[in-house]
């Protein structure tokens, strides 16, 4: 354990680095998409709409592809969806609608549904702009804290309303995890910008970037000056290992990580050690480590506390990570980081085995790992403190909001990843459309706070 | 291995697939390669007098079905557009070097005894095994007074018939129009005239489908369409009916039938010869695929028929006649339900919405949570076999037969208003 630290950009030459990091999954020829939709059975109360957390009516779009409809099949997929574009590239369909999609019991091969959408989408955001029109204006104006895709989507299903929105974020550039979260392959060639552009289409959202819930503005003071507030704030912060020795240069979260990855245009300025160890056995750790093999890093060891099965990544994306050359581990717990000369060397673990209740048990043996850069991925989580003095109430780490997304205090709405529930794009998005339609019926049912 | 050989009005071919009149038989060069290939006859495109027609650039529309392509082909091509020397001299070649095979040769000539007298023996010259009078192609000759012109007047049909058989000693087979009401009349009428077979069928009238930019109907020719003649696996139930009309026809007894329209395969075939072809001929599948097609349907058709026992196509001809009868012959007391297999269900639901929207009510939708199963209410079930089409899966939903108590046919039901009097059509 007495190597030098070896951390360094441009590991790889840059032609190479832009092929890493262009789209995973290029997009179906129209001829692929056409003959893929014509094999989708137009199912009669088809189990994919249910398993979509928005509810895409999936067979009338994939209809509308084969008969050559691409207008109508975008509209009916951003009707449900108004990020279908991101949510085509992102989502974990296996777990989704495709994992129910009625040809998987008869010839186990679903329906390319995440493909075909994005075919749908991406003819509209090239051929056909921003297919809504907004209501007549009714005079309100709702502020929304926080531009991931539960704020965005918030937004325009508000502005189509015919409402005026004040979009809020801490960052320079909107977009939420999509912007420099998600990995950079899944959203290729500045999408998530591109896709805020043909949001932004409908007209009557203003964006205020570099404005900090708790620093620049607060809950009651927006409260003061709009009809009604949002609060799509996702998860802030990450949670800590509490190891001994995560301080040392080379120990980062994973989240910053891929941050400052999504935030390079060529990747030729992002550091990356020579032997990576990734803890955690999520999206976030997948993610890091693949992306960490794609900068160059010649060994990166994923290492899980549980078996492949508790990880909550999906088996596609435990594959996508071995196909990446990522070496998966499980059962092993960290316990303490290795370091010389304030930096890391490597990680200790300890090796357990599954017990009876499903959880590990460690027998003791322990063993380690060398490594120059360490990436922690052991959960992100929701920050409260902006909150501080506005009344809201949280409770298990998250914003506590009934049915119809709302708050403990009257005009305060929340939805996304800062609200309980599964913590997927397509999640954030139906809470912040269906926000939208609850502040729309609660104002709509009120006279107006601000005397025009 | 089954017999496949042939003899069709006393042709001989060593299997029953010839290729139809059309391009794939215009030249010698292509019937070499068919024969090759191992067809087992052609005919001849079309031959006319000189001088010869012209084709239109841009003759075929098709229609692709879901994925597949060329379910139905339309075309607007006429007859061989090459001298009437330049044909007969590649006929007589290719039969002198392929002396086991059919090679009959299409004909239309005005409707005019001398033109029939003249073209007659030019072609009985070349050794041709037998001539094939196209009363059929419907658009562009019709419009001259030929082809379906000709087949639609059976006055006509029986005329012309009459002096080839006159003017020529080859067996003569009459090629039926389908754009006609009933296909018994043309049919009759050639045999009235001496016809050795006939036919059927030829092209089908049809307008393709309309290019909605040119805003013309297709195949679009510098701006214009026209109407053409459609064929291929889309017209074959057409084909399998008049077929079957014309072969339990008592009037026909005897008289041999070539079997065309939409035959892509050997079971197509099987079903051909079962409701009484005695020979086949194909065109549109051989345009799809090329001629390597032939090798299955031979094979196809011999291991079939091992299978089955039927020793050769004799024994296979006609077996489905006579159990092809009027509707008012059907028991009415017959009954059978849908069954579906639950181990074999997707839960695509088709069967039900089909049903429920367009049928009996008699497939209920039952849900538990995230649990779909569609059940049969066999009291409501008609056993219209609806939901078994839409099924997507293979043997999922089968018909079930009912044990049945008694034979009723409409002729003798009570609700019948005509009942006892003479036999009436349901
Ligand atoms: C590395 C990674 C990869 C992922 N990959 C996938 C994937 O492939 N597929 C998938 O479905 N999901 C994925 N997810 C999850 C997904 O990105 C989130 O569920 C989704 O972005 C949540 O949307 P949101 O709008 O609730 O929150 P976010 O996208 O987090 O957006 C919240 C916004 O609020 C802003 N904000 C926060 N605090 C303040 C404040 N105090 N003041 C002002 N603004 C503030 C933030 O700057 C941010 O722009 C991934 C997550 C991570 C971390
Ligand atoms: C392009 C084309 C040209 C044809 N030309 C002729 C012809 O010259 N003479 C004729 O009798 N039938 C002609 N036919 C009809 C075919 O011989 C045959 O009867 C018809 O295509 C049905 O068979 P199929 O379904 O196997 O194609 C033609 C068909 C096509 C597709
Ligand atoms: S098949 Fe194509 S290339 Fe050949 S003649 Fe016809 S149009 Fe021309």
């Amino acid at each position: 354990m007495d190597q030098t630290p070896d951390i360094a950009a441009a590991r790889l030459p840059g032609d190479v680095l832009a092929r890493n990091f262009a789209d995973a999954h290029p997009p179906l020829t129209a001829n692929q998409a056409v003959s893929e939709a014509e094999r989708c059975y137009f199912c009669h109360d088809a189990p994919c709409i249910e398993a979509c957390p928005t509810g895409i009516d999936i067979p009338s779009f994939i209809h509308k592809i084969a008969t050559g409809n691409l207008r109508g099949s975008a509209r009916t997929i951003l009707e449900s969806n108004i990020l279908g574009g991101s949510c085509a590239r992102v989502c974990p369909t296996e777990i989704l609608c495709e994992q129910k999609c009625v040809r998987n019991t008869q010839d186990a091969r679903p329906i390319e549904i995440g493909a075909l959408q994005r075919h749908a989408t991406d003819w509209q955001m090239t051929h056909g702009g921003q297919p809504f029109t907004r209501a007549a204006a009714t005079g309100r104006r709702i502020a929304v804290v926080g531009a991931g895709p539960a704020g965005l989507a918030c937004a325009h299903r508000l502005a189509m309303h015919g409402h005026d929105v004040d979009v809020y974020d801490a960052r320079p550039k909107a977009g939420g995890l999509n912007e420099y979260g998600v990995a950079a392959y899944k959203l290729a060639d500045d999408f998530a910008q591109r896709e805020i552009d043909f949001l932004l289409g409908i007209g009557g959202i203003v964006l205020h970037p570099d404005h900090c819930l708790g620093r620049d503005i607060t809950v009651p003071a927006l409260r003061a000056d709009h009809d009604a507030v949002v609060l799509a704030l996702g998860h802030a912060g990450v949670r800590s290992p509490g190891l001994a020795g995560q301080d040392l240069a080379g120990v980062a979260s994973a989240v910053d990580f891929i941050a400052a990855l999504r935030a390079s245009p060529t990747k030729a300025d992002v550091p990356v050690g020579r032997r990576v160890v990734v803890i955690g056995g999520g999206n976030t750790a997948v993610d890091a480590a693949v992306q960490a093999r794609r900068l160059g890093a010649d060994e990166v060891t994923m290492v899980y506390r549980r078996g492949a099965d508790h990880m909550s990544a999906t088996t596609v994306e435990q594959e996508w990570a071995q196909t990446n050359g990522v070496t998966l581990r499980h059962w092993a717990s960290p316990t303490h980081i290795l370091g010389a000369d304030g930096s890391v060397t490597g990680v200790a673990f300890t090796q357990g085995a599954p017990g009876a209740d499903g959880q590990p048990v460690y027998d003791g043996l322990s063993f380690t790992i060398a490594a120059d850069m360490v990436l922690l991925a052991v959960g992100q989580v929701f920050v409260a403190d902006p909150l501080d003095g506005s009344g809201v109430t949280v409770a298990g780490g998250r914003i506590v909001v009934d049915g119809g997304g709302r708050t403990s205090v009257p005009g305060v709405y929340a939805g996304g990843d800062c609200t309980p529930g599964p913590d997927l794009t397509v999640s954030a998005v139906r809470d912040g459309r269906d926000v939208a339609e609850q502040i729309h019926a609660d104002l709509m049912s009120k006279p107006s706070l601000q005397k025009a | 291995m089954a017999d496949l050989r042939t003899t069709l009005a006393g042709i001989r071919s060593p299997n029953p697939f010839w290729l139809a009149s059309a391009p794939p038989t215009d030249k010698e060069y292509n019937v070499r390669r068919a024969f090759e290939a191992g067809w087992g006859g052609v005919v001849w495109k079309t031959l006319g007098e000189d001088p010869p027609v012209v084709n239109v650039s841009s003759r075929y529309g098709a229609v692709s079905y879901n994925g597949t392509r060329m379910a139905g082909l339309n075309n607007i091509e006429l007859i061989s557009d090459r001298p009437l020397a330049t044909n007969l001299a590649e006929i007589r070649s290719v039969k002198r070097d392929y002396p086991d095979r059919a090679v009959v040769v299409s004909l239309m000539v005005p409707c005019r005894e001398e033109s029939w007298k003249a073209i007659l023996p030019l072609v009985e010259d070349t050794g041709a095994d037998g001539i094939e009078l196209n009363f059929g192609c419907p658009h562009g000759m019709s419009e001259r007074n030929m082809g379906s012109a000709v087949g639609q007047v059976p006055e006509y049909v029986e005329m012309v018939t009459r002096w080839c058989k006159q003017y020529t000693r080859m067996p003569v087979i009459v090629k039926l129009t389908p754009n006609i009401t009933n296909i018994l009349v043309p049919a009759r009428a050639a045999r009235r005239g001496g016809a050795d077979a006939v036919s059927l069928i030829n092209t089908i009238q049809s307008i393709v489908g309309v290019d909605l930019d040119a805003m013309a109907p297709m195949p679009v020719v510098g701006g214009l369409g026209t109407h053409g003649g459609y064929c291929g696996p889309a017209v074959k139930p057409i084909a399998l009916r008049m077929l079957g009309d014309v072969a339990r026809d008592p009037e026909m007894a005897g008289l041999p039938i070539s079997g065309i329209g939409g035959i892509s395969s050997w079971r197509d075939a099987a079903e051909f010869l079962a409701m009484g072809a005695t020979g086949l001929q194909v065109c549109t599948a051989a345009m799809h695929y090329g001629f390597k097609i032939v090798e299955d349907m031979i094979d196809g058709l011999s291991n079939w028929m091992d299978e089955k026992g039927y020793a050769s196509l004799d024994a296979l001809r006609g077996q489905a006649l006579p159990r092809y009868v009027q509707w008012n012959q059907l028991n009415l007391k017959f009954k059978t339900i849908a069954s579906i297999d639950q181990d074999a269900c997707i839960k695509c639901g088709l069967c039900h919405i089909a049903c429920e929207d367009t049928s009996h009510q008699a497939i209920a939708k039952i849900r538990a949570g995230d649990e779909r199963r569609y059940e049969v209410i066999d009291e409501e079930c008609v056993g219209c076999n609806l939901c078994a089409h839409v099924c997507p899966v293979d043997d999922c939903i089968t018909m079930t037969p009912q044990p049945v108590d008694g034979m009723q046919t409409w002729t003798e039901h009570p609700n019948n208003p005509m009942r006892g009097q003479a036999a009436n059509a349901g």
